[in-house]
């Protein structure tokens, strides 16, 4: 990481205080006096072995020339150069919105502007913010269990009313008893729609309290991937690029935060398209079926490997229906999310403890197959895989020294039988609408009825 | 003519109550089913002139029971009036997907109940009104090809 422009401005307030020359301090160094003025001018990066020799001839430590509040700032400022908090915009896939070489002068815009730099990362960080609990919202109205039932309740009662109450109004020679009917009807339909109504306040207002927190920087990669279909058909060539040079392509991944996790995720999706090869892949899983097991002992790879390579295959390849993919660490910690529809999995909370997922981490190195019925307005059917192993499977020894991390996977993909018996989950517990589930931690929001 | 009768898979008594009342009220024999687990049995046994679906139910959704409906031989023609929730689009999309003659968004004006109904119907009512006079087989094997 390049050193920021205000290490020069640093270095320069301190020579100042210290009432040396510039010619001085550069001899100090070992630099020319000329130089030394660019750097004090931010005009030039300073380098690892020139900031110690800095340091020391200015009496401080390293970090108080480099460290500081000035690295939150350029991040805020890179994600405003990326577009950030625009990506539901004309932005989308599409590139930052600033020139790559004017990114470049990022130091130099924070040296000369301060005040409006920080204007600027304080203006991005409340767009974030914001934009955070936007979604939070239409992910709310889009697939809360409980707002969902709540409006079919309302629905179905003012669907009742209307009826009933034009048959009364448009028939005028009906009989006593039907009218009797048809009154005790609408009776009893406006008390129902009453308390729909009155339930969903309390539910709003519930909303209001509850935190919309969401781990940022996984997002930004989970979007990222989610934008190129979750294949990355560079990795499949002979000679593929680096993952760096991939993710210095990708200014959606503004966070380092999520071009680290990037960093991580794309070299080991390049060693497994490596272990897995896609055509080669494709000609088994067409032979085998959609069999985790049977595709690991024919390549000979890791359980993991095979999961994830089917996660990430191509759209449509081989007929392959759509398949999610969820990992989690020996926390039970989502550590990556591929969603499916009908299969939601949750942002911030934990999924639902009756998921394989977390059956596979307490019997390690066992295949689970299970059917699954996702809870939600339309119960969904689903077939599931999960395993556990060692994380990393192969590779690193294991050390007696050091404890034994966990990993446990998840594929799901639409059942397309319904007669075997299913496993009902959920999401998670907070939106569940099983209310009397066994694997209840809290209660679900729509207990409040 | 041939009887005009419809099986109503709905499982809220009230809306059924209506809608029989007024389908009943326009010359319809109105059957109602509130299971929808029952439903395609129901379906089988009375053989409807259509069936009007409500789109949630408890336990099995229609979009289900229009599937397995479809995939009939015999039923599979059947015409069906899907009942879906307002704005619902992507209900809607996956009732167009799964077979659905025609929708009808709740809450609905108890004529459109009752004018969706017979559009849906008038091709089936139509064609056996054509084969009944002549006395012939069964409605689905002749007309078509015996000229």
């Amino acid at each position: 990481m390049a050193r920021s422009a205000l290490t020069g401005t640093r270095i320069r307030e301190r020579r100042l205080t210290l009432k040396l020359r510039q010619a001085d301090l550069a001899r100090a160094v070992g630099i020319s006096a000329a130089y030394l003025n660019l750097i004090e001018h931010n005009r030039r990066r300073v380098s690892e072995p020139l900031l110690d020799s800095f340091a020391k001839a200015l009496g401080v430590a390293p970090m108080a020339l480099s460290e500081g509040a000035e690295s939150a700032l350029f991040e805020a400022l890179r994600e405003a150069a990326a577009g950030v908090g625009l990506t539901a915009g004309p932005a989308v896939g599409g590139g930052a919105l600033i020139d790559p070489s004017e990114l470049e002068r990022i130091e130099e815009f924070v040296g000369r502007f301060p005040g409006w730099a920080k204007v600027l990362a304080a203006r991005q960080a409340r767009l974030a913010a914001l934009e955070r609990v936007v979604e939070t919202y239409s992910e709310r109205m889009g697939q809360d269990p409980y707002l969902l039932d709540a409006l079919h309740e309302v629905l179905s009662a003012v669907t009742s009313l209307r009826s009933g109450a034009a048959i009364l109004v448009e028939t005028p020679d009906i009989e006593p008893e039907w009218q009797a009917r048809f009154l005790a009807s609408i009776a009893s339909e406006s008390l129902r729609l009453s308390a729909a109504a009155e339930g969903l306040v309390a539910y709003l207002d519930s909303i209001e309290a509850t935190d919309s927190a969401l781990a940022a920087p996984q997002e930004q990669m989970e979007a990222w991937l989610s934008a190129r279909g979750w294949h990355l058909p560079d990795f499949e060539r002979p000679d593929p690029p680096d993952p760096a040079a991939l993710i210095a392509q990708a200014p959606e991944l503004a966070a380092s935060a999520a071009r680290d996790l990037a960093q991580a995720y794309l070299t080991r999706a390049l060693a497994d398209s490596r272990l897995l090869p896609l055509k080669p892949f494709l000609a088994a899983l067409s032979e085998t079926g959609l069999d985790p097991a049977r595709l690991a002992a024919r390549f000979g790879a890791p359980m993991a490997a095979v999961f994830r390579r089917l996660a990430t295959l191509p759209e449509g390849a081989a007929n392959l229906p759509p398949l999610g993919l969820v990992v989690c660490d020996g926390s039970g910690t989502l550590t990556l999310r591929r969603p499916l529809p009908g299969f939601a999995l949750p942002r911030s909370a934990a999924g639902c403890p009756l998921w394989p997922l977390y059956e596979a981490l307490s019997r390690p190195m066992q295949p689970l197959r299970l059917t699954l019925d996702m809870a939600g307005r339309l119960p969904q059917r689903f077939q599931s895989w999960a395993f556990a192993a060692p994380r990393p499977p192969e590779g690193a020894a294991a050390s007696f020294d050091a404890p034994v991390l966990m990993e446990a996977m998840m594929l799901v993909t639409p059942a397309t039988s319904r007669l075997e018996t299913a496993r009902p989950v959920g999401t998670s517990c907070r939106v569940c609408p099983r209310l009397d589930c066994a694997g209840r931690r809290e209660p679900s929001l729509i207990a409040a009825r | 003519m041939a009887e005009k009768q419809v099986l109503l898979v709905e499982d809220e008594p009230n809306i059924a109550e209506a809608i029989r009342f007024i389908l009943t009220r326009a010359g319809w024999k109105v059957s109602v089913e509130a299971s929808g687990a029952a439903a395609l049995a129901r379906i089988a046994t009375l053989r409807p002139t259509a069936v009007i679906l409500d789109l949630m139910l408890p336990g099995c959704s229609g979009l289900e029971i229009l599937a397995q409906l479809r995939a009939d031989a015999e039923l599979g023609r059947t015409p069906v009036l899907m009942l879906t929730a307002r704005g619902q689009v992507r209900d809607r999309e996956a009732a167009a997907a799964a077979g659905a003659s025609a929708f009808l968004a709740k809450p609905f004006a108890n004529a459109d109940v009752l004018s969706a109904l017979e559009a849906i119907a008038a091709p089936v009512l139509a064609g056996s009104a054509l084969a009944d006079p002549a006395l012939a087989g069964p409605a689905l094997s002749g007309s078509g090809k015996a000229v």
